[in-house]
């Protein structure tokens, strides 16, 4: 059954982005990524990451995307015209993006054992303490290193959109 | 028949009984408005159609339902259509990880089945709040697909609000978080358990500023009075359904009396208690066992309900914020508050 759910979703997931590339205008792209956003919670629900799951759909699936299609409704974006695209991009593009394909495969499948495998809906379950036992203690200073990395974005969107006085 | 099946049976037969009761709850809140409202107002409200005027949502929705489906001519129609599915969907999707009465299970050949929970997460409170956000989406997007520019106005009113609020009502549930040590709900009610209303969070938790945080939040993400500028009728003339009529206006209607009730059950499962009763052990328990497992159920009720009436009343009594003191109160006072009550309730539980 974890399978069948696996493969609805993953398929879900691919449609999703596909769907986003292909759309013309851009709320529509905006929601086939929420659909791939939420696909991709579900996923990490079947490998036993419910925290992470919640967070995906809080964060991405919420918070990131409401901000994306508010702008769009703001802005008022309309539909987009469809280009052919630069030769070079056809030329580089589908290559470059098959060479990426394997490498990566080829990578996945070679430190395969060190990975270490996944397993769909097994008995392995990482609960919230767990997770934050690994994020508040054993990783506490990349954590803390990333969140100073925001707070210094934050701080750079405030410094661009201030007024000159 | 195999015990998966009966199992299966059973679940999408306590699926229906809880969503049909929800959907009668649902009507009979907005008669409950109607009537209250009424009565601050110094009228009667719905009285003529059966006892009472017990009968008014049965006509309500008949009216409803028989209206003609008007579609306006440039809307934008996939989105136009899905709006109000989605609002409708995620206002009832929350009701399913809310347990209304203590731990009893069915036991069926090995397969434990809960009689007052749909379904009990370990991440239950989470499931809640990532519902309550993309539930944004059904009012957002009706407003940019009805193609009016105060539907637009409304909706990006709503998102601006509903995304400002989520902050101060996600932090202001940490500290009973802390206490429960779980995002179980089961969990964070069995804590309060212990003294009747003393161990409540609001009182025992030290959790009233917590309290207050959540339920000003909580009206503004429902959108009810005083933060109901999404819908402001003097300014939008009805916000961001002002294109939408007959089942699809009801089902913009009907998700927000349903979130009213999920927020009334919240708040009653964070901060009242649950389904515990107020006199703790102090009462004997009843010896039959039916009683036994309803009186939870009672408790829980008598809750909620007050905190519906909560709504109606505060809806019939307070005047509506401006836009700008609504974004002022959630940034400058109420989240730098809940940051505030986060720290309190750590430096409290932590020697615990």
């Amino acid at each position: 059954m974890y399978l069948v759910i696996f493969l609805i979703f993953g398929a879900l997931c691919i449609a999703g982005a596909v769907n986003l590339l292909l759309q013309r205008h851009p709320i529509n792209s905006a929601l086939s990524l929420i659909v791939v956003m939420t696909s991709l919670a579900v996923l990490y629900l079947l490998l036993g990451a419910e925290f992470l799951a919640a967070a995906q759909v809080i964060v991405y699936s919420g918070a990131i995307m409401v901000l994306f299609t508010f702008v769009i409704m703001l802005l008022n974006a309309g539909e987009e015209e469809r280009t052919h695209g630069s030769r070079a991009a056809y030329l580089v593009g589908f290559p470059g993006v098959a060479a990426l394909l394997g490498l990566l495969t080829y990578i996945f499948l070679s430190v395969r054992t060190p990975l270490g495998n996944a397993q769909l809906g097994g008995d392995t379950l990482v609960t919230t303490a767990d997770l934050s036992r690994v994020l508040f203690r054993d990783l506490l200073l990349p954590f803390e290193v990333t969140s100073v990395l925001i707070l210094v974005a934050i701080l750079g969107a405030v410094a661009l959109a201030r007024k000159e006085s | 028949m195999s015990p998966l099946l009966i199992y299966l049976l059973l679940s999408i037969a306590k699926i229906i009984v809880v969503l049909v009761v929800l959907l009668m709850c649902v009507a009979y809140t907005v008669l409950l408005e109607r009537k209250v409202v009424g009565r601050i107002q110094n009228r009667f409200g719905p009285s003529r159609v059966g006892p009472f005027g017990l009968l008014q949502p049965l006509a309500d929705g008949l009216k409803l339902f028989l209206k003609e489906d008007i579609m306006p001519a440039s809307v934008y129609r996939p989105l136009y259509i899905l709006a109000p599915v989605i609002a409708l969907a995620c206002a009832l999707l929350s009701i399913a990880v809310v347990p209304f009465g203590a731990n009893i299970q069915y036991h069926y050949h090995g397969m434990g089945i809960d009689l007052f929970e749909i379904s009990d997460l370990n991440i239950g409170l989470l499931v809640i709040l990532g519902v309550t956000s993309i539930g944004v989406y059904g009012i957002a997007l009706s407003g940019w697909a009805s193609n009016n520019k105060y539907s637009l106005l409304g909706s990006l009113r709503s998102s601006a609000q509903m995304v400002s609020y989520e902050l101060a009502l996600g932090l202001s549930l940490i500290g009973v978080v802390l206490r429960a040590g779980s995002l179980r709900l089961r969990d964070i009610v069995d804590v309060q358990a212990t003294h009747g209303i003393l161990s409540w969070n609001v009182f025992g938790g030290f959790q009233i500023v917590a309290f207050f945080i959540y339920l000003i939040s909580a009206y503004a993400e429902t959108n009810r009075a005083p933060f109901d500028l999404v819908e402001a009728e003097s300014e939008l003339t009805g916000g961001y359904h002002t294109e939408y009529s007959s089942m699809k206006f009801a089902m913009f209607f009907m998700a927000e009396y349903a979130n009213m009730i999920t927020v009334g059950c919240v708040a009653t499962l964070l901060f009242f208690g649950g389904w515990t009763s107020p006199f703790g052990n102090l009462l004997p328990a009843p010896h039959w066992i039916v009683i036994q497992a309803l009186l939870p159920v009672f408790w829980f009720v008598i809750k909620v309900f007050f905190f519906v009436f909560l709504y109606i009343w505060v809806r019939g009594t307070t005047p509506r914020f401006r836009y700008d003191q609504l974004m002022g109160f959630g940034w400058k006072f109420l989240v730098p508050l809940a940051i505030a009550n986060i720290i309190v309730a750590s430096l409290i539980f932590a020697p615990r």
